[in-house]
């Protein structure tokens, strides 16, 4: 892992001490931390450090919805992968259009596919299934036939 | 002045699938624009999961119809992260130049149909005249024109041969005289330049904010490329440059995909002559559980694919992001401000692709107003009218 890389998650450690980190390889770290540290956690990686949101990957799991935030560090190509966890039960999320524009198409598709609400979202309905799709099913959750 | 709304779409000309852009104008200004996607919904990450690892990269290829090598490529890359596979050196050449060889023909493509149109009918002619031994390169290699289905997990599934490098050589020398033309043509003509510069601007700040990716955010002055960020393939083993304009605008944008082609060049004719001597795959007996995470940069820009397995055949979640994903939403800012005639230009400057059906109409009081013909004509006329004004 190059120098800077190494620092930054170093800094990233120091910052947030609760986060588990797990490093695949030297370009691909997977970070857990919980819900409610989503938004400190994206400020910092995003304002400070200046990362760039690529993309966002929900998943149903049997304990529950995970979402990954793949963050990109393109100065070292390191990515930096935010993981949450969110219950079934009460399936919400801080959204992050707050911080920057990248999030909004990509929470509005995580919403749609598994009804995962996102608080604070200007605009949260679906993005890519017809209009006649049916309110209450999400095509990607567990239970979907 | 009352507003109005320009429908472009559902089925628009413009785009890699078809999608809608409600432009919202007074007089000729677009002030507002609302974009929808999802007409072409076609729920491969529902359809992955049911495929094995073998048969999925047939399935992603057809995502795109113009860069169908990159989610592929992006996939197997995924995959062999996950696994931490090792491919052999010839492949990952062989990947590289068909890869390269993809940015040449798409950068001609769009640089064609920029040409047409805003009128410039003659550039659109000599793009694809020249993009079209690109393609016969690529009948040559993999046996398709398009959907070249030359990537597997573990390597490639077809050589390069000895004879063949020859061939593709003096086609490379060809394309470059030829694109080399065309690039003087398009970045000395002064028409062009009043035509295109100033017009759908993206900032450096927007294009950060949007996350936008590619050529896009190059010509926004940010200097992002997975191939130089995060070496894969044999990027990292030739010599080539990133292609970055500050200006942001659609002028910015096509110098940007002019000289890319002639860093592409460059980097297939490294690959062709320290091509290895390797085998150009490894049998892979089984995939763990994990995750993964592949990207490369396609034409347009990161394509990014994430996998998760279980150990099985099977992944149980996959991720596919392609570019315009990121790219589309930046159209809010670069079209506001802007005439209808620019419009048009404006949203096909992040380079979406054109293959699907021509059908534009602009509907008043239940009357056929005007056609996406309409459009390009209002679009000539304003090349035309420049022209004029220059020519005094």
């Amino acid at each position: 892992m190059s120098q800077l890389a190494l620092e930054l998650q170093e800094e990233f450690k120091k910052r947030f001490p609760f986060a588990e980190v797990y490093e695949h390889n030297k370009r691909r770290l997977y970070i857990t931390i919980p819900k409610d540290k989503l938004m400190p956690v994206a400020e910092f990686l995003y304002k400070e450090k200046g990362l760039r949101l690529s993309i966002a990957t929900g998943i149903d799991t049997r304990d529950g919805f995970e979402i990954i935030y793949h963050f990109s560090h393109d100065a070292t190509g390191t990515y930096f992968n935010i993981k949450i966890f969110v219950s079934k039960e009460d399936p919400k999320v801080d959204s992050l259009t707050r911080i920057f524009q990248a999030s909004n198409w990509i929470e509005r598709e995580i919403y749609e596919l598994l009804g995962i609400e996102f608080i604070g979202h200007p605009n949260l309905k679906p993005l890519l299934t017809s209009d006649d799709w049916p309110k209450d099913q999400y095509p990607l959750t567990r239970d979907y036939e | 002045m009352s507003k109005r709304i320009v429908p472009i779409g559902p089925y628009h000309p413009l785009q890699e699938e078809p999608e809608f852009f409600k432009l919202i104008v007074e007089g000729e200004t677009v002030v507002d624009i609302e974009i929808n996607i999802g007409y072409n919904h076609r729920g491969h990450e529902f359809l992955s999961p049911s495929l094995t690892y073998d048969q999925i990269p047939f399935l992603v290829e057809r995502i795109c119809g113009i860069c169908s090598n990159s989610h592929p490529l992006a996939f197997v890359l995924a995959v062999e992260d996950m696994a931490h596979i090792k491919v052999p050196e010839r492949a990952l050449y062989i990947r590289t130049i068909v890869h390269e060889l993809e940015r040449i023909h798409s950068h001609l493509l769009w640089i064609g149909l920029a040409g047409h149109f805003i009128g410039y009918n003659t550039i659109w002619m000599w793009a694809w005249r020249y993009r079209e031994p690109v393609l016969d390169l690529f009948e040559m290699i993999t046996g398709n024109r398009n959907h070249y289905a030359m990537n597997k997990v573990g390597g490639v599934r077809r050589n390069i041969y000895h004879d063949q490098i020859s061939h593709i050589e003096k086609v490379l020398d060809l394309v470059e005289s030829k694109v080399s033309m065309l690039t003087k043509a398009v970045l000395d003509d002064p028409v062009l330049h009043a035509r295109l510069k100033g017009i759908g601007i993206l900032s450096k700040e927007a294009a950060i904010s949007y996350g936008v990716v590619g050529p896009t955010a190059r010509a926004s002055g940010v200097a992002i490329d997975v191939r130089k960020d995060d070496p894969h393939c044999a990027y990292d083993k030739v010599e080539w440059d990133i292609v970055v304009e500050e200006a942001g605008d659609i002028f910015a944008k096509a110098k940007v995909r002019l000289l890319e082609c002639f860093e592409s060049i460059k980097i297939i004719r490294q690959c062709l002559k320290n091509l290895p001597d390797t085998p150009i795959e490894i049998r892979i007996e089984e995939l763990p559980a994990g995750e993964g995470i592949g990207r490369t940069e396609a034409p347009r820009g990161e394509v990014f694919h994430y996998i998760r397995g279980n150990g099985s055949h099977h992944p149980v979640r996959h991720k596919v992001r392609a570019p315009s994903y990121m790219n589309l939403p930046s159209n809010e800012v670069t079209v506001k401000g802007h005439s209808i005639a620019d419009a048009a230009l404006c949203l096909a400057a992040i380079d979406p692709c054109y293959c699907c059906t021509e059908r534009v109409a602009v509907f008043e009081d239940g009357k056929l107003k005007y056609t996406w013909n309409d459009l390009l004509l209002f679009s000539w006329k304003k090349t035309e009218q420049i022209r004029a004004r220059l020519r005094k």
